[in-house]
């Protein structure tokens, strides 16, 4: 049976800029890496590889540098890494991120039994959470969001029961596999590769899909397959160093300039 | 082809926002969103309505008529008494298919996530997440405005060839409508045939969480104070403001260095790491050590009497004094609003 981990590919930070001129984002010279809640769902693949013996694999979907994303699942121990890349995927949206994703698991499904999908809750970079939801849709498994605990797998009787983190409240669920699992950070702390294991990666061999092997009807992939698109990106407004009022000479004064400003501006609720 | 998508288009009218609830509790967000859905079927000429499932659960048809819808769809049935994707996702798309709205919004929370993104992907329509602006341009269409890179960039998303046009908002963004007394409306009540056997998926325990301690990382708001605070006792002031913008007390190092605060409240190198909406820094110089720290908050405001203190240039908004008397100053002011009713703040 199989555990498949679906990991993106992000910057290594938040603090993007954009071109003045293109109004597009500045990609050239940050560096990448695994999307951090991406971690915790390659973690729990190989936890279930160690625990039950299911065959680990790692997908992403993304362009060819790509590989040194999955490069680094190599090293932790993944039985196999697979890349999705081809330019009709680029400029994807979360419903046809989720199309060519939900593809590679049918054709890997089509080999070997799938019993779990790992997913992160949400990227840093995106940052929806939906393209998890978007693969169990697809696919008809059953959906279990915001997982921080596995209770128990029951393998002869297919079934698994997890814990849910919800907003000031915990769920506990139980479900027949297969199941997409979206996982937060508190399920696991993600390994870390020994050098052996890092030197042995660099053999390995990442395999790419393209879509002649995955023969998605090119209408549905990309752009062309995306029901949205940026109209239009600009920098937050972030006027920093602003010195309000006359904090000295009129304290309450200046309170309340400076509640008003965060009014207007939708800083404050109850 | 341009003719067949326009009539499309004209297939789908409405603003529906999808009315969450536990155990027939509402989540607020629901709410709040009836505010923004309800400027939006202005501008449209269309009718607000409420989407409600659940088991039990009519009296929230009422409670969004007093918040601005006009008409609520309502399935009430037993198979709905726990949120599971399946038999919600099911219900979604027999109403959308059935009464086509143009919009739909929900709450960017658990839940709502959890259904929305299923539901689009179902009925094949784009969804976007985290709205912080929603309106309408000149040709019907959403401009759904929305940060993305931790809130770095801002990007405005169509989508104006699919409907419905989904859209997530996250609790506190929108501003809480006007409740009003005695408002009316329609309640269409639906069925929709699902048999429990048939779902495999079972809810078998909902724990709430106790009041846990203070976890100064997942704060969204946080009110921190440094040296200047001068004793443990001052901190009391931080709290009492802390606890009106609903957010928790950090410290500098050289406050827990001075046993003034525990040392999980520092904030720094050595400390936490947060990125809370609001960070307030009171009486913190804003050495490097202490900025790595929460230097990412959405909002630093920073209340110091050093006029060159490094701790104002990482601030969106300083204010010049001193902190004993604009802290109380705040809190007070925020109390008076609160007083005035909800709506206002
Ligand atoms: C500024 C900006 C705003 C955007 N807003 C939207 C929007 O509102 N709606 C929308 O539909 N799209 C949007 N997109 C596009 C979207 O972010 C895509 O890039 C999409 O491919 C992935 O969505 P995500 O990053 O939000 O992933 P999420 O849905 O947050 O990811 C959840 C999990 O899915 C898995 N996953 C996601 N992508 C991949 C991948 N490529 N390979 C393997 N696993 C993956 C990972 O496990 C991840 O943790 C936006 C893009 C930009 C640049
Ligand atoms: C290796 C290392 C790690 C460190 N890690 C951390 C860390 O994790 N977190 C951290 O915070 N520090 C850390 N520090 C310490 C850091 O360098 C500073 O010493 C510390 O942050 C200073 O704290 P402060 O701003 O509260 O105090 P001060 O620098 O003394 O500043 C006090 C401020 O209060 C103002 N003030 C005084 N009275 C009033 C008043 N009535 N009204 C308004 N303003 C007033 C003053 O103008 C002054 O700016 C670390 C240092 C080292 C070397």
């Amino acid at each position: 049976m199989l555990v498949i981990s679906c990991i993106k590919q992000v910057p290594d930070t938040t603090q993007v800029k954009i071109d003045p001129v293109t109004n597009t984002l500045v990609r050239e010279g940050i560096p990448f890496i695994v999307n951090p809640y991406d971690t915790h769902a390659l973690e729990e693949g190989l936890n279930l590889k160690d625990r039950y013996g299911l065959r680990s694999v790692a997908i992403s979907m993304g362009p060819p540098n790509t590989e040194a994303t999955l490069r680094k699942a190599c090293a932790l121990g993944v039985d196999e890494a697979i890349l999705l890349s081809d330019r009709a995927f680029g400029g994807a949206d979360t419903l046809s991120t989720s199309n060519v994703l939900s593809a590679a698991i049918e054709k890997l499904g089509a080999e070997e039994s799938v019993g779990i999908v790992f997913c992160g809750k949400q990227t840093i970079d995106g940052d929806t959470a939906q393209v998890g939801p978007g693969i169990a849709t697809r696919l008809g498994y059953t959906q279990l969001t915001l997982v921080d605990r596995i209770e128990f797998l029951d393998l002869k009787r297919n079934v698994i029961r997890v814990r849910r983190k919800l907003e000031g409240r915990h769920e506990i669920v139980e479900a027949p596999l297969p199941v997409v699992i979206t996982v937060v950070r508190e399920l696991n702390r993600p390994r870390y590769p020994t050098v052996p294991m890092r030197l042995a990666a660099q053999e390995t061999e990442v395999k790419v899909w393209d879509n002649s092997v995955l023969k998605l009807d090119v209408e549905t992939v990309g752009l062309k397959g995306s029901p949205t698109w940026v109209s239009k990106i600009f920098s937050p407004e972030r006027d920093k160093g602003e010195i309000i009022g006359d904090g000295v000479g009129d304290p309450e004064g200046t309170a309340n300039l400076l509640i008003d400003k965060l009014l207007s501006k939708d800083l404050l609720a109850v | 082809e341009e003719a067949a998508l326009a009539t499309m288009l004209a297939a789908y009218r409405g603003v529906w926002v999808f009315v969450e609830q536990t155990e027939g509790e509402p989540a607020k967000v629901s709410w709040e969103l009836m505010g923004v859905g309800a400027q939006l079927a202005k501008s449209l000429g269309v009718e607000l309505c409420a989407m409600v499932i659940g088991e039990n659960v009519e009296h929230l048809c009422h409670e969004a008529f007093a918040y601005g819808a006009t008409k609520a769809y309502l399935l009430d049935q037993k198979v709905f008494h726990f949120y599971r994707t399946e038999p919600y996702l099911d219900a979604c798309c027999y109403l959308i298919a059935k009464y086509k709205p143009e919009i739909i919004l929900m709450g960017a929370t658990g839940m709502g996530r959890d259904l929305a993104g299923a539901v689009a992907t179902r009925v094949k329509t784009g969804l976007t997440a985290d709205c912080t602006g929603l309106d309408v341009d000149d040709k019907r269409n959403l401009r759904q405005t929305r940060p993305a890179f931790g809130g770095n960039i801002m990007a405005t998303i169509m989508c104006d060839k699919f409907r419905p046009q989904m859209a997530t908002v996250r609790p506190h963004v929108m501003q809480m409508p006007e409740k009003t007394g005695d408002a009316t409306g329609e309640i269409i009540q639906e069925r929709f045939e699902i048999d429990e056997a048939s779902i495999l998926t079972k809810v078998l325990e909902i724990i709430k969480d106790k009041k846990a301690g203070v976890d100064i990382a997942g704060a969204e708001f946080i009110v921190s104070g440094g040296r200047g605070m001068m004793a443990p006792e001052n901190f009391t002031m931080l709290q009492e403001l802390a606890d009106e913008l609903g957010g928790v007390v950090g410290a500098s190092r050289s406050a827990v260095d001075a046993g003034w605060m525990p040392h999980d409240r520092q904030v720094g190198q050595t400390g936490k790491t947060v990125r809370p909406k609001i960070y307030i820094a009171c009486g913190i110089s804003g050495a490097i050590q202490h900025l790595v720290g929460m230097q990412d908050s959405d909002v630093v405001i920073a209340i110091n009497r050093d006029k060159e203190a490094p701790i104002f240039q990482v601030a969106t908004y300083g204010i010049v004094g001193d902190l004993f008397q604009i802290v109380p100053a705040l809190t007070q002011c925020i109390r008076e609003l609160k007083n005035q009713g909800p709506g206002t703040i």
